[in-house]
Formats: structure tokens, C-alpha cells, sequence
């Protein structure tokens, strides 16, 4: 999957050297915010274990043997930013000290493996593990599953970057320039020996390596396992974009009260009192591209009206005379209430968890 | 299996040997500041990319080999650690587009085009140039060079000295897993059947794991102790005197040439 030098042309390189490029500085960023200091002796160490890994000819079922890349570990380990930049070095070095690989290839390389493998590794683990506990035998399956499908994923973007160079890059007498088969040829080619050696090669080694650690080290399971008591035992410190996103429910709760300025009221929400008021019909149809609103409410509107009074019609409780202080407190009881129904199901689904845990 | 593994190992640490003596023999490129040397390199290997004659991409490829001749680079390693793999890798590849691009019949028996024909040479001599090229600079510059190199030429400092880091370690950690490997290999009895064969080589990686992210602990600790507080320093004084300037443009000139008279 190591695409070389010369099977892909110029433009092809550079703009997935870009994409590359993006993914770095974004998983830099964020490794940086989280674990600061620790982040550089740590990622590199793990590149240079990715780089072993990558080495074992790993025995698979029916006798034969393949090589992993080791991004789905990574991901699992390190999360999907720390092993964008691990398996990463770990390419890197390859290409420049081991010709594996090669140097205007290396962003596409980095792409495909590193940032497609990392992600769709990540979101994988993450979806088939949900609220499983560190021990269950789920991680492992689930970890075996991830690293097949990122194993494949990374060679059918590389089954694609190659596959379309003949198309894009030919010349006057259909000569191609790059790599010389097409997408239907491409595809295939490369993803028989991932779907049958490579990607069984990535889940073995990730399945065995969580089971390997769920006995001998949970402790490294624990950052990514999306378990509460997890992150608090590793001591990382909560997520900059949780506090972001409170920051942003208080503005938007200071800002409620900027809905008094709009004029008229909004295409659609209009009551059945509506209908007979001439300015508001007046209103209707001018919002409705001029087509009159029927004389009376419909009659199924004027049933369901009365069906449920809101505790604050139109944003205010009947006590407070001032709109906007009605806005205010409408939002902080509607935003209170959506938390405490999102607290109380997150109590009751942490009970159920543990129930069937016990 | 562990055989297997141990002598890919075993290659690889042989591989960074050879490196370091080519690297420390007096040759032309040894001679040239590395920031030269890798401008120049990687400048040759874009060019290799751009072009589309066969005959321009081979006139690349005999001055690369001679850039290897003049740099005490044994051509008997090139042959056997560039060339063949190379040709086995992508001969291969290349050789079913003989008779499967479509374009003017060349030979009729097995139907090879000439446009087949062409797009295989171009794809063989491209790869075997730029790989050419890039062991000459891999194998004449010490590894710290090259990323003193990179550091001047604008590569972030973390990203330098987490590929300076993690090259270091690729070593030491290879050759815990050679022991590992050895010390289970001597208190084996029998064959060992598929599934244990895959348990052994998890556990390997599973403990190579372990120790990787103490490693790592231990590295901050030690860091930590000399003052490391986040910010890192590359030292670079690399002075370019009036011959790098020359080799320089030479390189760059080659490159230019190439391209117009390729293209």
C-alpha cells in the first residue's frame, strides 16, 4: 500500500500533500492542548513501535503471513490525533531512511494510511465498543473489526488515487503518463490482497493487542474507551470543546432577547386567531407570495391549538411585563429542562450499564 | 514466523550500518552541505515526476548513477537494495500494461501497444530513478544532517525532532524485539500451530507496547530533568560556502533541463 515515486503525478501529490498537510496541523493542535508537554517523547516512541509492528510477518489463518500497519492500535492507544502524527513519522521514516515509500508520494501515503486509517479505525473502536467496559470481550471484537475496515479504507483511497491517473493524466495519443490502470482494474487489483491478507493481518494484531491489554495494562484502554470514570482516572483534564460548547449555550442564552426584533412573526407558526385579524392575514400573504390565507383556520389547526397551553406563551410568563427579561427566562427554563432530561437519562442508562455489569 | 521477523529486524539494523560507513567516506556528495544535498535530491526526484520522455528519464537515471559512483556508493548495493526490488516490485505492476492499454498495436501475438510500452518504461525508469536517488542521500548523509537539513529548510522543529526521536528509538526498540523473539525461540519445544503462532507474535508486540509507552515515560521524565518545558531547539550551523552555492545550481540546473527537454 505503499504507493513509490512515479505512480502518481505531480498535482495528484501535491494536493494530497495539502490534505496531509490540514490533518497534521489540526492533530498537532489538539495533542498539544490536551496532553501538552508529553506529547512529543510519546508520539514519537509510538512511532517508532508503529515502525517495529509494521515489520512482524504476522501468521494468519491458512498458513500464510502478512504485515500490519499498526494505525488501528494507535488509534485506540493514542486517539485519532496522536495517531494521525505517530503513523505519520512512522511513514516518513520509511520512505526517507527504508525507500518504502516515496518522498512526493509521502503525503499520499500519509493520507491514505495515517489520517483515512487513523479515522476510520477510531470511529469503528468508538461505535462498536460504546459504554462496553474495559474488559469486555466486545473492545476486542471490536478492535479485530476496526482494524480490517481501516486496513481496507486506507487501500481503497490508495486503489482510487491511483485508478484515476490514467483518466486525468494521458497524453495526446491516450499514453498514461502515471500509474496505467484504470479505476477497474485499480480496485480490484489492490483490494483482493487487502481483503484477504492485509486487513486480516490489522485485526489480528489489534484484536490480540487490546486483548493483551485489557489483561496486562487497561490503563491504556482507558483514554479512548468514551467511559467516564476512564477519563477521570487517567487524569486528563475535560476536553477544551466541551467548555467551548457551555460557553456558547451562555451566549446564546444572553442573546434570546435579539428575537424581539424581528418583525411579524415567523412563515408557519401562526395561530388560528390569526386567520381572522386583518393585519396578520394581511402579513400571511404578503410571507406567502401573495396567495390569500383561507377565510377560516383549518379545521384540523383549530383542534390541535387547544390541545396543550405552554406554561410561557409567546416566550414570557404572564407575570413579567418586560419582553425581553421574558425571553431571558424562557431560555434558562427550556435549556434547564433539556439538561435535566439529559442528566436523568444518562443516570438511568449508567444504572442499567452497571446492572448488567453486575 | 519468528524467523522471518527476526531477519527483516536484523536487515533493517544492517541497513543503518552500511548507512553510516558510506556516510563518513570522503565522496562528492558527502563533500556537499546537506541542506544542498536535499534540496538538490528531492528537486531531481519532482523532476523524474514531471517528465514523459523515456529517453530523458533514462539520461536522469545514468546521472544519478553516476552520482552514486562519485559518492563511494558500491553499486553492488544499489543493484541488490534498490534495483531488483525494484524492478521485481514494479516490473510487475508494469508489465500486464504492455498488452492492456489500449493505443497502436506494436506486435501482434501478444498484442503489446505502443502506448503499453511506453507507459511501462516510463513507470519503471521513474521509480528506479527516484529510488536511486533517494538511497544516494540516505546513504552518504547521516541521519542527523538530513534533519538539520529539513530544520533550515522550514520543517516544523516538533516534527524534526519527533522524527530524530522516533528514529532512535526504532532501533533500540527493534532490538528488544529481537531478544524477545530469541529468548522465546530458545524455550520452545515443538511446532507451534497456527493460532499459538499468532498469540506469540500479539504477545511480542503487546509487550513491545508496554515497554514503548514507559520508554516514553522515562524520556519525559529525563527531558523533563534537563529543563524541557515544551519548547524545542534544534541546533543548525551549517555554513554554505561558494562550491555548495555551485553544486547547487548545478543540481537545479540539471533539474530545469530535464523538464524542458522531458516534457
Amino acid at each position: 500500500m505503499h504507493i513509490p515515486d512515479g505512480y502518481l503525478s505531480p498535482s495528484t501529490c501535491a494536493v494530497l500533500y495539502g490534505a496531509a498537510i490540514a490533518a497534521w496541523y489540526a492533530c498537532l493542535k489538539r495533542l498539544k492542548r490536551v496532553l501538552l508537554t508529553r506529547v512529543v517523547p510519546l508520539i514519537s516512541v509510538f512511532a517508532a513501535f508503529a515502525f517495529v509492528v509494521m515489520m512482524f510477518n504476522l501468521p494468519l489463518p491458512g498458513g500464510t503471513t502478512g504485515h500490519a500497519i499498526g494505525v488501528t492500535i494507535a488509534a485506540i492507544v493514542l486517539g485519532p490525533a496522536g495517531a494521525v502524527v505517530s503513523i505519520s513519522l512512522a511513514l516518513a521514516l520509511q520512505a526517507l531512511l527504508f525507500g518504502d515509500g516515496g518522498i512526493t508520494t509521502l503525503g499520499a501515503n500519509c493520507f491514505n494510511m495515517a489520517v483515512i486509517g487513523s479515522l476510520v479505525a477510531y470511529a469503528c473502536y468508538r461505535a462498536l465498543s460504546a459504554q462496553a467496559l474495559i474488559d469486555s470481550r466486545r473492545r476486542v471484537i471490536a478492535a479485530g473489526i476496526a482494524g480490517y475496515l481501516a486496513a481496507n479504507a486506507s487501500a481503497l483511497a490508495a486503489a482510487i488515487e491511483l485508478g484515476i491517473q490514467p483518466a486525468l493524466f494521458h497524453d495526446a495519443a491516450g499514453t498514461p503518463l502515471y500509474a496505467p490502470y484504470p479505476l477497474k482494474i485499480a480496485i480490484p487489483a489492490i483490494m483482493l490482497g487487502h481483503l484477504t491478507f492485509a486487513g486480516i493481518a490489522e485485526a489480528v494484531i489489534s484484536a490480540g493487542l487490546v486483548a493483551y491489554l485489557q489483561a496486562a495494562d487497561p490503563a491504556l484502554l482507558a483514554r479512548t474507551s468514551g467511559l467516564r470514570e476512564a477519563a477521570v482516572a487517567s487524569g486528563l483534564r475535560a476536553p477544551a470543546s466541551l467548555r467551548r460548547l457551555w460557553a456558547t449555550v451562555a451566549v446564546l442564552l444572553i442573546l434570546t432577547p435579539l428575537g424581539i426584533l424581528a418583525t411579524g412573526k415567523a412563515w408557519g407558526e401562526w395561530a388560528p386567531s390569526a386567520f381572522s385579524r386583518p393585519e396578520a392575514r394581511a402579513q400571511i400573504a404578503a410571507t406567502s407570495n401573495n396567495v390569500p390565507p383561507p377565510a377560516a383556520p383549518p379545521t384540523g389547526m383549530q383542534r390541535l391549538a387547544t390541545l396543550w397551553t405552554s406554561p410561557f406563551p409567546a416566550y414570557a410568563p404572564a407575570f413579567v411585563r418586560s419582553p425581553a427579561l421574558g425571553y431571558l427566562l424562557s431560555a434558562m427554563f427550556g435549556a434547564g429542562v433539556c439538561l435535566l432530561i439529559a442528566l436523568l437519562a444518562q443516570a438511568g442508562l449508567r444504572r442499567s450499564h452497571s446492572e448488567q455489569a453486575s | 514466523m519468528v524467523a522471518s521477523s527476526l531477519r527483516t529486524l536484523s536487515r533493517t539494523l544492517s541497513h543503518a550500518l552500511v548507512s553510516e560507513q558510506i556516510a563518513h567516506q570522503s565522496g562528492l556528495m558527502q563533500s556537499l552541505n546537506p541542506r544542498v544535498r536535499v534540496v538538490g535530491i528531492v528537486a531531481l526526484v519532482i523532476t523524474i515526476a514531471l517528465l514523459y520522455k523515456p529517453w530523458v528519464a533514462l539520461a536522469l537515471f545514468v546521472a544519478s548513477v553516476a552520482l552514486a559512483l562519485a559518492s563511494a556508493v558500491p553499486l553492488r548495493t544499489l543493484a541488490l537494495r534498490v534495483w531488483l526490488v525494484v524492478l521485481a516490485f514494479t516490473g510487475v505492476i508494469a508489465l500486464p500494461a504492455l498488452f492492456l492499454t489500449p493505443g497502436d498495436p506494436l506486435s501482434a501475438a501478444p498484442s503489446i501497444t505502443r502506448q503499453g510500452l511506453h507507459t511501462a518504461l516510463m513507470l519503471i525508469a521513474r521509480v528506479e530513478t527516484a529510488v536511486t536517488l533517494t538511497t544516494v542521500l540516505v546513504l552518504t548523509t547521516p541521519w542527523a544532517q538530513i534533519l538539520k537539513a529539513l530544520r533550515s529548510l522550514g520543517i516544523p522543529k516538533e516534527a524534526v525532532m519527533m522524527l530524530a526521536m522516533a528514529h532512535r528509538y526504532i532501533f533500540l526498540l527493534a532490538e528488544t524485539a529481537t531478544q524477545m523473539f530469541e529468548s522465546r525461540e530458545s524455550r520452545r519445544v515443538g511446532v507451534l500451530r497456527g493460532p499459538e503462532r499468532r498469540r506469540v507474535a500479539t504477545q511480542a508486540a503487546g509487550v513491545l507496547m508496554s515497554k514503548s509507552i514507559d520508554l516514553s515515560h522515562d524520556v519525559f521524565l529525563a527531558m523533563q530533568s534537563r529543563g524541557y518545558r515544551g519548547e524545542v531547539h534544534v541546533l543548525s550551523e551549517q555554513h554554505m560556502t561558494v562550491r555548495d552555492y555551485a553544486a547547487l545550481a548545478v543540481f537545479l540546473a540539471i533539474a530545469a533541463l530535464a523538464i524542458w527537454v522531458g516534457r
